[in-house]
């Protein structure tokens, strides 16, 4: 008998492509996920095997991809309402609810089993802990009832650097905890300059966004405040010894330019130059961050910093 | 009674994609747990009592 399968078993598959689930992993927070842990696991003091720790990179990896699928599962119904997420796999019909759900599981489990058989049992803890803040407490929880949504869901994505660290020294230590800081307080400010502008996507797919909620003004203020702790926040690594003299000089004088650009955001309010000035604070702060961890990546990668 | 009907050439093109994307993933999975087995043994290996 050739190979056939039931109709009822056909339509329990959307029919998706092999990028179709690619998609669901969100490659592109995939790779922010990747190189951060990479700088965590490479700043971490000791000397990592790099067969292990390409292992480890790539459970991190998976349970991020993971985790996006049981986002992109649990949020179909928002996703497609609005006109950035509405083409994703789910909303459009190329993936069933049901394979998205089974995807993300079995993906999340073997990927923090993988890593803690493989490399050790404290970086698969908090890959797990990553995983589970993500979706328990950031998709069904918070992002649907409160503005603070993102402020506590940003977490979820602090977490990674501290995976990778945790992952070559098997521990958690201060310096990790600076980089986890340092994303935590960058998360805020990042989305809401986004939310400033898609305002009305939020508010047609009942987000409550910091500016739906509470109005551009109050956004504008708290984007300031963030702002203000997170600048000098981001220059502590140089005195810890966790960043060398580039990081220093770099990671102030950015600092002070995303402090003129949320100082822009606060003071120019009306039509298109306010939707400008947002603009140019979130590409800017995707750069900021980027380079600082790319700066730390490099320092300890070619020993400019003592004790590495 | 089980109805069985034939899927259509793009449904069944799809579904052979996938199928063989499975298999290399698990095919890479095991690669990759046999070779970080030989990594964290290291030189130990040679050092069996016998």
């Amino acid at each position: 008998m050739p190979l056939q399968r039931s109709r009822a078993d056909a339509a329990a598959s959307g029919g998706g492509d092999v990028a179709d689930f690619v998609a669901l992993m969100k490659p592109r927070v995939m790779s922010l996920v990747l190189f951060t842990a990479l700088t965590g696991l490479v700043a971490a003091p000791g000397a990592m095997h790099p067969v292990l720790a390409m292992a480890a990179l790539i459970c991190i990896a998976i349970g991020a991809g993971a985790s996006g699928a049981l986002n992109m599962w649990y949020d179909a119904d928002i996703d497609a309402l609005m006109t950035r997420t509405a083409r994703r796999p789910l909303p459009s019909g190329r993936i069933t609810a049901h394979e998205a759900l089974t995807f993300g599981t079995v993906l999340s489990i073997g990927s923090v089993l993988c890593l803690g058989a493989m490399v050790n049992w404290s970086a698969a803890a908090l890959l797990a802990l990553t995983i589970g803040f993500y979706i328990f407490v950031y998709t069904m929880w918070l992002k649907r009832r409160t503005p603070q949504n993102i402020v506590i869901g940003g977490a979820a994505g602090a977490f990674p650097p501290m995976v990778g660290w945790a992952a070559a020294t098997g521990a958690v230590s201060l310096d990790s905890v600076l980089l986890f800081a340092i994303i935590f307080m960058w998360t805020p400010p990042h989305f809401w300059a986004l939310a400033l502008v898609r305002t009305r996507d939020y508010e047609r797919a009942g987000i409550p966004m910091l500016p739906v909620v509470a109005g551009p003004d109050e956004t504008r203020r708290q984007i300031l405040l963030y702002s203000i702790l997170l600048a000098p926040l981001a220059t502590v690594p140089a005195f810890t010894g966790l960043g060398g003299t580039v990081y220093a000089g770099v990671s102030f004088v950015l600092g002070l330019v995303f402090l003129i650009l949320a100082a822009d955001v606060y003071r120019v309010r009306e039509g298109a130059p306010a939707d400008r000035a947002a603009k140019r604070l979130f590409s800017f702060s995707i750069f900021y961050l980027f380079l600082l961890f790319a700066i730390i990546l490099a320092e300890h990668t070619f020993g400019l910093v003592g004790g590495s | 009674m089980i109805r069985v009907m034939e899927l259509d050439d793009e449904t069944r093109r799809k579904q052979r994609k996938r199928s063989i994307a499975i298999a290399l993933a698990l095919g890479a999975l095991a690669l990759l747990f046999f070779i970080v087995t030989i990594v964290r043994l290291g030189s130990n290996v040679a050092n069996r009592p016998f």
